[in-house]
């Protein structure tokens, strides 16, 4: 217990991955393997079951305390969460930090607490544990006890850190400790270091991804070797089929198959030995539902019924790297299209689609196809080579992306902030506003566009036209105007004009323009209307 | 008898004496608990502080009307016995203990029980009407021994050292500052300080406090000195483009408000130390009942909580309306530093 609370505590007073990614594999190597194997469990979220309500729980650590109830939610008030709260107001004393328990044992302590009929019965014993705890222990047994312990690892970091600890090649540490196992029932050994026959069944092909289009004359002369796409905005995924399992991975090489149980009819409708390539697209009534609502999907572990058919999702399938068990990169894209959209035809589902492909004889046409963009939801084209090999990572030549013109609006610079990183110490973090009526709402947040000569400008000039500071953040004198680019618009809550620029950035200081020239609320109102990203 | 301290919109005022207590406002004659701005403002008469708190006084205000006095030193204004205890907070930091007509009010202003090794130990002055502060007046604060903090600190900074890496402490640059030189074994690497931390260092030198040698960072005109070397600073440096010239480092706050992990992870800092120059809960508590009063005010800091927690322990308790703010995760009146 007192080597993984000094793991909570040093995870949370660093925000470097490398860091992390040591302080883990260091935890896993000298940890025993039931500590392992539960510092594993809570990582990927699973959790003992809870000792007892909060409010027990208040009343038991007051009377350890020797404080009143209404005290001890005065603190947490202030210090904002219980289980840290809770190991505060306990005196620590020359009796605390005698618990040698590890970790598991703890666990094992918490279950059988919970187990417990009579209240007085639990109370005692927490209380007795209370008392045998540094508070840096309390802490995280309060958390364990309550069921609140986050860790703010991802998977893909914990992956890492296993990987570090025992040289187990990621995919299959993924794909390990991604299924269904319950650390009551299955052991260390068996979890992570036991060498399966299907080990590699889950492994996933490096991406071929496409470079912004540079150069549009190969193309316009011999636009018979290109095929046209539409550019989806989703989450760019890769369909795994396997002896009769499956895998979906996202393109930040995370095992994402849970997340999306639409999904999983594939597993008995996809021949043993198929991997599609495609995006991951919320969708209704034909079309895709916005980014926006695609990221409630992205983040829940918890999918409740309500959920899924708000946002239901899809996978829009435009290649296929393995067919019949065999690599098939290298096959010209034409042929792997025909295999595609034969397979797609006879599988015959509203969740699995072909993302149509046109040819174009004229660059009008090129022109039309990209005008029907902003109606369908797509957010440009892919221009592909006919004959183009699957490559791996991100290459020049046979995949271009062309996206649409960025929108655009004129804003007043209003607040600046500090930078981070490179630009800590320039005035860097800008807010932006359009005009409602007579006032200047913000708008956007902008970080990057402007050149390093236009930021130390900007930089001087705000240091001298600061009106005020809060905290980190000055407001200026509205002088300035900038062109904004954004990706889209969408209504917002959140955002005190109503609404969110998605992507915005700099994209020129209009020097030329005075405020009064920038544009207002009722400008991007009027574009949310007729976009309708709502 | 009507109350003998009373809060004023210019602040804490003693009647009999005609004299403010750490007056808020620009005042005719002005008693000083201690430096710290909240309690010394600008613009007062006169003002009477302990000796220690004289030129740290002048340092902050410039060029005042001050007369200082001993410890425990008695004066006596229109019937009225004053004195000044020692409150351990900082040096020169002071109780002030007002007696008249039997009757003895006593003035925290702020304090510690913790020997810090630049302050006169606190003294528990006996009374019959206790005002305190209560800046961390909640049972979550109950702050580990200073020992075991300037521990993890030099441990730290040691780590840091040993991979060539700078570590900018954050503190008040009075009082914290000079607690962390008098603690930290600082004997075989070069100390940097911040140019509000040097002033401080000056003034409590004069005041005749023994502080080790440090080189003011604006006068390193070659930044690779810097590498592994330990540096104090204001908070209010944090995040400024002073701190471009130290290279790869890392930052640490040292502040009671660290006992919070909101408070650090919001502030931005790699590490966070808890060590305050405040009394922690179970010191307020200790205090409050140790001068045996019949009546307590609390001033600043969780006054409401902190005043009918005593109320339900059977000592009267109120809060007094005040301008202090005690410790603030920012210190806010140091300048900048080109």
């Amino acid at each position: 217990m007192k080597q993984f609370a000094e793991l909570f505590e040093r995870l949370d007073q660093t925000n470097k991955t490398l860091e992390k990614i040591q302080l883990i594999a260091d935890y896993l190597q000298q940890a025993c393997d039931e500590d392992k194997l539960w510092a594993i469990a809570l990582f990927t979220g699973r959790k003992p079951p809870r000792i007892a309500h909060t409010t027990l729980m208040r009343q038991w650590a007051a009377r350890c305390a020797g404080l009143p109830v209404w005290l001890v939610e005065e603190t947490w008030h202030t210090v904002g969460d219980l289980g840290e709260t809770l190991a505060g107001i306990i005196p620590d004393t020359s009796e605390n930090n005698r618990n040698q328990g590890t970790l598991h044992e703890m666990i094992h302590q918490i279950v059988t607490i919970q187990s417990l009929k009579d209240d007085s019965e639990k109370e005692r014993k927490v209380t007795a544990i209370w008392k045998s705890l540094s508070r840096k222990e309390r802490l995280v047994f309060n958390k364990l006890c309550a069921g609140s312990l986050r860790l703010g690892v991802s998977q893909g970091l914990l992956v890492k850190a296993i990987h570090h600890a025992f040289q187990i090649p990621e995919e299959v540490i993924s794909r390990r400790i991604m299924g269904q196992w319950d650390p009551f029932t299955t052991t260390f050994k068996e979890l992570i270091l036991q060498p399966g026959e299907n080990d590699n069944i889950a492994k996933p092909y490096p991406f071929y991804l496409a470079y912004p289009l540079e150069e549009e004359t190969d193309i316009k002369n011999n636009l018979s070797g290109w095929l046209i796409e539409f550019k989806w905005d989703g989450i760019r995924a890769q369909i795994i089929q396997r002896k009769k399992e499956l895998f979906i991975w996202s393109r930040g090489e995370e095992l994402v198959t849970d997340r999306y149980p639409e999904l999983h009819f594939l597993k008995d409708v996809l021949p043993d030995g198929t991997v599609l390539d495609g995006e991951l697209l919320a969708w209704k009534e034909n079309k895709p539902l916005s980014f926006q609502l695609l990221q409630k999907r992205i983040g829940r572990k918890t999918l409740t019924r309500s959920l899924l058919s708000e946002i239901p999702v899809i996978f829009m399938a435009y290649d296929i790297t393995e067919w019949q068990g065999l690599d098939i990169r290298n096959k010209p894209l034409s042929e792997r299209k025909e295999i595609l959209y034969g397979l797609v035809s006879s599988v015959h589902s509203p969740a699995l689609l072909y993302s149509p492909v046109m040819n174009a004889e004229t660059w009008d046409q090129v022109l039309h196809f990209k005008s029907l963009c902003k109606g369908n939801g797509s957010e440009g084209l892919m221009l592909k080579k006919t004959n183009s090999p699957y490559e791996t990572g991100r290459k020049k030549g046979n995949w271009w992306k062309w996206k649409l013109d960025p929108f655009t609006i004129d804003a007043v610079l209003i607040y600046a902030q500090y930078g981070h990183g490179r630009r800590a110490g320039l005035l860097t973090d800008y807010t932006f506003a359009v005009w409602n009526e007579h006032q200047l709402v913000p708008v956007a947040k902008a970080y990057s566009g402007l050149t390093n000569e236009e930021i130390t400008e900007l930089d001087k000039w705000i240091k001298k036209h600061t009106i005020e500071k809060f905290g980190p953040v000055r407001s200026v004198e509205p002088f300035h105007v900038f062109e904004l680019a954004f990706e889209g618009i969408q209504q917002s809550t959140r955002h005190k004009s109503g609404v969110a620029l998605r992507f915005p950035r700099i994209s020129r200081w209009r020097k030329d323009k005075t405020v009064r020239e920038a544009n207002t609320l009722q400008d991007l109102k009027a574009l949310l209307q007729t976009t309708g990203q709502i | 008898m009507s109350d003998l301290i009373i809060s004023t919109p210019y602040g804490l005022y003693c009647e009999p004496a005609d004299i403010f207590l750490d007056p808020w406002q620009s005042v005719p004659k002005a008693i000083i608990t201690h430096a710290h701005s909240d309690h010394a403002r600008r613009g007062c008469g006169s003002y009477l502080c302990h000796h220690h708190a004289k030129p740290l006084l002048k340092a902050r205000l410039g060029d005042i009307n001050v007369q200082s006095v001993e410890y425990n030193e008695k004066i006596i204004i229109n019937g009225v016995t004053i004195s000044l205890h020692p409150a351990g907070h900082i040096p020169g930091s002071a109780q002030i203990r007002i007696e008249y007509q039997g009757k003895v009010w006593v003035f925290s202003g702020d304090y510690k029980l913790h020997h810090d090794g630049i302050s006169t130990n606190f003294e528990l002055t006996p009374c019959h009407v206790f005002i305190s502060e209560s800046t961390f007046g909640l049972p979550f604060f109950q702050w580990p021994p200073p020992d075991q903090v300037f521990q993890e600190i030099q441990r730290w900074w040691m780590k840091n050292k040993s991979e060539g890496v700078s570590s900018i402490l954050f503190a008040y640059s009075l009082g914290k500052a000079q607690r962390l030189l008098a603690h930290l074994q600082i004997s075989d690497s070069p100390v940097f300080v911040h140019g509000a931390v040097h002033t401080m260092n000056e003034a409590c030198k004069a005041a005749g406090i023994k502080l080790p040698e440090t080189l003011r960072v604006s006068e390193v005109y070659d930044n690779r000195l810097f590498k592994g070397a330990l540096v104090i600073a204001p908070s209010s440096a944090n995040g400024t483009p002073w701190l471009r010239r130290f290279g790869p480092y890392r930052t640490a706050i040292v502040s009671g408000w660290m006992a919070l992990r909101g408070a650090r992870r919001w502030q931005a800092a790699d590490r966070g130390f808890v060590l305050s120059d405040h009394a922690d809960w179970n010191a307020l508590n200790a205090v409050v009942k140790g001068t045996g009063a019949g009546k307590v005010f609390v001033t600043h800091g969780y006054t409401e909580t902190f005043s009918r927690w005593l109320c339900e322990n059977g000592i009267p308790a109120a809060v007094l309306h005040s301008q202090y703010t005690g410790e603030q995760t920012t210190e806010t009146e140091t300048a900048e530093e080109s």
